[in-house]
């Protein structure tokens, strides 16, 4: 060391930086808060993990497992063929960490209630929640069969669903089926026009997509990704080129399977109408990447992030099949005429998974519109992009962003790197009314709330037997 | 006022949904508008306008809507605001706008934006400064903790893990260092040298190196340990570790090591250690008996005070066995009041405080102080003194809240001010602690609690006795500090130990 020059880290009074400074040394101060959210115990922990050599050699491998997966769209099947957990099954999954009946938001709710009747379970959505709340129904978050659905995310046995394949590990991938804006089932809706789209969906358009995506023989789903994110869309909150990208590939194969000319038309129609209508093949192609990369014991490299209307909830690679939850951060964003932020629920869906994969707010980059949901400008959209590269392992370069110089897009968050600088992941989200039914009413920017992680950075830490006073 | 409604069509203009809700926004917040949207006209949004109360509109999916309501003035406002914006080119400065880095929040950020980083100094609330200590070892770097308050077990983690990765750990609670020269925390400006310093007290270690300094010799590094380091509980690691490295560094010749009365059988530890080396070692516990070490031989010197390690460390590193006797500082005799007969000490460096109460207690005063050493006592009210008194005001006890003395000099001025008007005191003894991390202009504050002092009180004023801790260079400068004391009658001694016998001399 007394050989060298003396290149100095200042943590904490600046003072002591600047009077080094003036002597003469080389110093950088940081922008220190206290870390781990402000938890002394947790924020231990926390340093006896940053450079842990198991971590480091588990996050190299599960990262890698994000980055060679190779999602590719293979079919669409009901739910319950999909999940075959669900065959037979009073059965309900929906988005976000587990939740009661009891405790569930209003648009879930309302959505439950609509899949009730839409199943034939009851016959109105009032005796639809008294069976769900007599405890004849079952629930669970789609994340626990490989599921993800925006919003409410709820899916029922005979739903129909995108079937996404690993093709490096060959582990499969479901989301539902995008209805469109308005009064649509994800936002609680559930009357009879909500329900006979469902069924049109479910009937009508699934049939006329089932023989047209298996004639595709595996649409590879992430150079589709990253074309649109060189077309303007951050594939979460903005998905009009993905779609239009998507199209393109069906519609061939949807005519070559010679429907009838008005159903062409009506699916046609339909999809044209929706600029969101890929967003759950996105969401589904960016589970299979991250379920690639989860149970790689000892890793801190978050696998997946969902909200069910009330808590936030994250699942880490080396911790299995655990939610690290805290109540979801308000949205910063803009509404539509006639509502504002008390009108809103909390935030919620299975959506942010795209964030999780490195897309979405961490692509913010390649989509400058969103941010004007903030009133930002298209430097601030840049610079999202960029402080995520600080919490992440890495990037991925399938996901480029022109802005950035054709950089790639930051990927594979790590607990340790937000915990460690209060950076909490960006995320792009649409703001649901609270009442169920009344649809969307605004979209903005939020984040994922830092004690999720802090709460993962702990149990990693003990896991390794590291948590306690004196390790 | 009536509140109206007033809408314009813009035919064939597409505008992004999101740019167009930023709009209604805008408008909404002018003041009289009730309500506002900018919309595309498709058959959804109009039957929102609708529901919103916005009226009905005739336009089709490729036309855009502007709708207001409020008062009439507001609205044409708003429809003239919506025109310009609609009309306005995007600026320049949002899409090539430069932006600047964020600044790094963390120790893995600034590592991994410069490998070069090889020291981390910590000045983090003491809750959070192990962690911090912790990451930094990890990230490989050698690392010196400022805070205090550090729970001894993280102390002792930090420390034991320091050793497996071969980095030093300086402190917990280490004031002062220097590093290949440069200053870490509270430190003088002194010359390079040859002399290495270790030190568990911030304040003796200024003391020491700035003395080097001021007898023309100069510093190859000076390392704290912490004011814990020499506890049974954590073993002199740091002490240990930093006389093993200077032991090894080319360019340190003699070492000083340096801490208040450590635990015997860590003492003995040191102690040995440093017999075992070939480089002479001067060895300043303050308070201990050198006896009970084994005493001097020609590769360990034992000194009694700071001042003493400093000139025996010149001496060897100039290769004479002994220093030279420093003169004494001459001082004329006071004449006291029949009442005046206590000697109190008001400090800023608690080691001056420890060590004048050493001295004054071998020339056979006892004193109550707030840092007693043996054979002192506590006093009854910290507020109020009472006898001779010496105060450490760096000490927890005066410090809750509000900065060290030696960053803002006005509670320890209060004090002395206080002390200086009691008619019991005959002398006033205080420290000036120069250098960086240390106030801009100690002095000032004090001189006026003198004046003030002499012209509040009746009969003879008390005696003041000062030593100013620096060096000439030093950014306040220690040879002007000497000189404004000096012409407002204060006796400057050469150092502490020197200022503290004299004052214990005049004290009747």
């Amino acid at each position: 060391m007394w050989s060298e020059h003396l290149d100095v880290v200042n943590v904490g009074l600046a003072g002591f930086g600047d009077d080094l400074r003036a002597a003469g040394g080389s110093v950088t101060t940081l922008d220190w808060r206290p870390p781990a959210g402000g938890d002394p115990d947790a924020a231990l922990a926390l340093a006896r993990l940053v450079g842990h050599p198991e971590v480091e050699r588990a996050n190299q491998v599960a990262f890698e497992r994000y980055l060679s997966a190779q999602p590719v769209l293979t079919d669409v099947v009901p739910a319950k063929e999909a999940i075959t957990e669900m065959a037979g099954e009073r059965l309900i999954l929906h988005s976000g960490p587990p939740i009661a009946w009891e405790r569930m938001a209003g648009p879930v709710r309302g959505a439950i209630a609509g899949a009730i009747v839409f199943e034939g379970w009851a016959q109105t959505p009032g005796q639809a929640a008294e069976l769900a709340a007599s405890g004849a129904i079952s629930f669970a978050p789609a994340h626990h069969y490989g599921a993800v659905g925006p919003m409410a995310g709820v899916i029922s046995p005979s739903m129909p669903v995108w079937v996404v394949r690993d093709a490096t590990s060959g582990r499969l991938a479901y989301s539902n089926f995008n209805e469109g804006l308005g009064k649509v089932l994800r936002f609680g809706a559930n009357g009879p026009d909500v329900l006979d789209r469902l069924r049109w969906i479910g009937g009508e358009l699934a049939g006329a997509l089932r023989p047209a995506v298996r004639r595709l023989e595996g649409l590879e789903l992430k150079p589709l990704i990253g074309q649109a994110l060189h077309m303007g869309d951050e594939v979460h909150n903005r998905n009009a080129a993905a779609t239009g990208l998507l199209l393109k590939r069906l519609l061939p194969a949807l005519i070559a399977t010679e429907p009838d000319n008005a159903v062409l038309r009506r699916a046609a129609e339909f999809i044209t109408g929706n600029d969101h209508f890929f967003l759950n093949v996105s969401m589904a192609a960016c589970k299979a990447m991250l379920d690639a990369a989860a149970g790689v014991p000892h890793s801190s490299m978050v696998t997946a992030m969902a909200r069910n209307g009330v808590n936030f909830g994250i699942r880490v690679s080396g911790t299995g099949d655990r939610w690290f939850q805290a109540p979801a951060n308000p949205v910063d964003g803009l509404f539509f005429p006639g509502y504002s932020v008390d009108d809103a629920a909390p935030d919620l869906g299975d959506s942010a998974i795209t964030e999780t994969a490195g897309l979405g707010g961490f692509a913010m980059a390649a989509s400058p519109a969103i941010v004007k949901f903030v009133g930002g400008t298209p430097a601030d959209a840049t610079a999202h992009s960029r402080r995520m590269r600080e919490i992440t392992i890495g990037t991925n370069p399938v996901f480029t962003l022109p802005a950035l110089d054709f950089g790639a897009s930051a990927a594979g968050i790590d607990v340790r790197a937000v915990a460690d600088t209060g950076l909490q992941p960006v995320i792009n989200t649409g703001i649901a009314h609270k009442e169920a039914g009344v649809g969307q009413i605004g979209a903005g920017v939020t984040t994922a709330p830092l004690p999720c992680f802090t709460q993962a950075v702990v149990a990693l830490a003990d896991g390794l037997g590291l948590a306690g006073a004196a390790a | 006022m009536s509140s109206i409604r007033e809408h314009r069509i813009y035919p064939n203009r597409y505008q992004d949904s999101v740019a167009l809700m930023a709009l209604s926004a805008a408008l909404a917040e002018l003041p009289g508008i009730q309500a506002a949207s900018v919309v595309m006209g498709t058959g959804t949004n109009l039957d929102n306008l609708r529901e919103a109360g916005l009226g009905e509109v005739d336009a089709g999916p490729g036309d855009l809507v502007v709708a207001v309501m409020g008062d009439e003035p507001a609205t044409v406002r708003a429809l003239e605001l919506a025109d310009e914006r609609l009309s306005e080119q995007p600026s320049s400065r949002g899409a090539g706008g430069e932006v600047a880095a964020p600044p790094l929040r963390s120790l893995r950020q600034a590592v991994e934006e410069n490998p070069a980083h090889n020291l981390a100094l910590i000045s983090v609330p003491g809750p959070y400064a192990a962690a911090e200590a912790l990451k930094a070892l990890r990230l490989g770097l050698n690392v010196m903790v400022f805070s205090d308050n550090v729970p001894l077990d993280q102390e002792i983690e930090i420390k034991r893990f320091a050793e497996e990765r071969d980095l030093l750990v300086m402190g917990p609670d280490c004031g002062t260092a220097i590093v290949n020269g440069l200053p870490l925390g509270f430190a003088n400006v002194v010359r390079r040298g040859r002399i290495g310093v270790v030190g568990a007290s911030g304040t003796g270690m200024q003391e020491i190196t700035s003395r080097i300094h001021q007898l023309g010799e100069g510093v190859s590094q000076a390392l704290g340990t912490g004011g814990h380091d020499l506890s049974a509980e954590v073993g002199a690691i740091s002490m240990l570790r930093g006389l093993r490295a200077l032991a090894a560094d080319d360019g340190t010749d003699v070492i000083v090591l340096l801490s208040k009365p450590p635990a015997e059988t860590v003492a003995k530890a040191v102690v040995e250690e440093a017999r075992a080396l070939d480089v002479p070692v001067v060895i300043c516990f303050l308070g201990a008996d050198p006896a009970a070490f084994g005493g001097d031989t020609p590769g360990v010197r034992f000194a009694a005070t700071l001042a003493g390690a400093a000139d025996a460390a010149v001496a060897l590193v100039r290769g004479a066995d002994r220093p030279a006797e420093s003169p004494a500082e001459a001082y004329e005799q006071v004449c006291f009041a029949p009442g005046q007969r206590d000697l109190r000490g008001v400090f800023s460096g608690g080691t001056f405080c420890y060590e004048a109460q050493l001295l004054a207690r071998a020339e056979g005063i006892r004193a109550a102080s707030n840092t007693p050493v043996a054979g002192n006592t506590m006093p009854a009210d910290v507020a109020v003194s009472t006898g001779h008194t010496l105060l450490d005001l760096g000490d927890d006890v005066f410090t809750r809240g509000r900065p060290h003395p030696m960053i803002d000099p006005a509670p320890r001025d209060e004090r002395l001010l206080a002390e200086a008007v009691d008619p019991a005191t005959a002398v006033v003894l205080f420290d000036v602690v120069l250098g960086y991390g240390a106030a801009d202009d100690p002095v000032s504050g004090l001189l006026e609690a003198i004046e003030q002092a002499r012209a509040v009180r009746e009969g003879p004023a008390p005696a003041f006795v000062a030593h100013v801790c620096g060096t000439d260079d030093d950014p306040q400068d220690r040879s002007a500090v000497v000189a404004r004391l000096r012409e407002a009658g204060v006796l400057v001694a050469e150092n502490n130990a020197q200022a503290a016998v004299i004052a214990a001399r005049m004290t009747p």
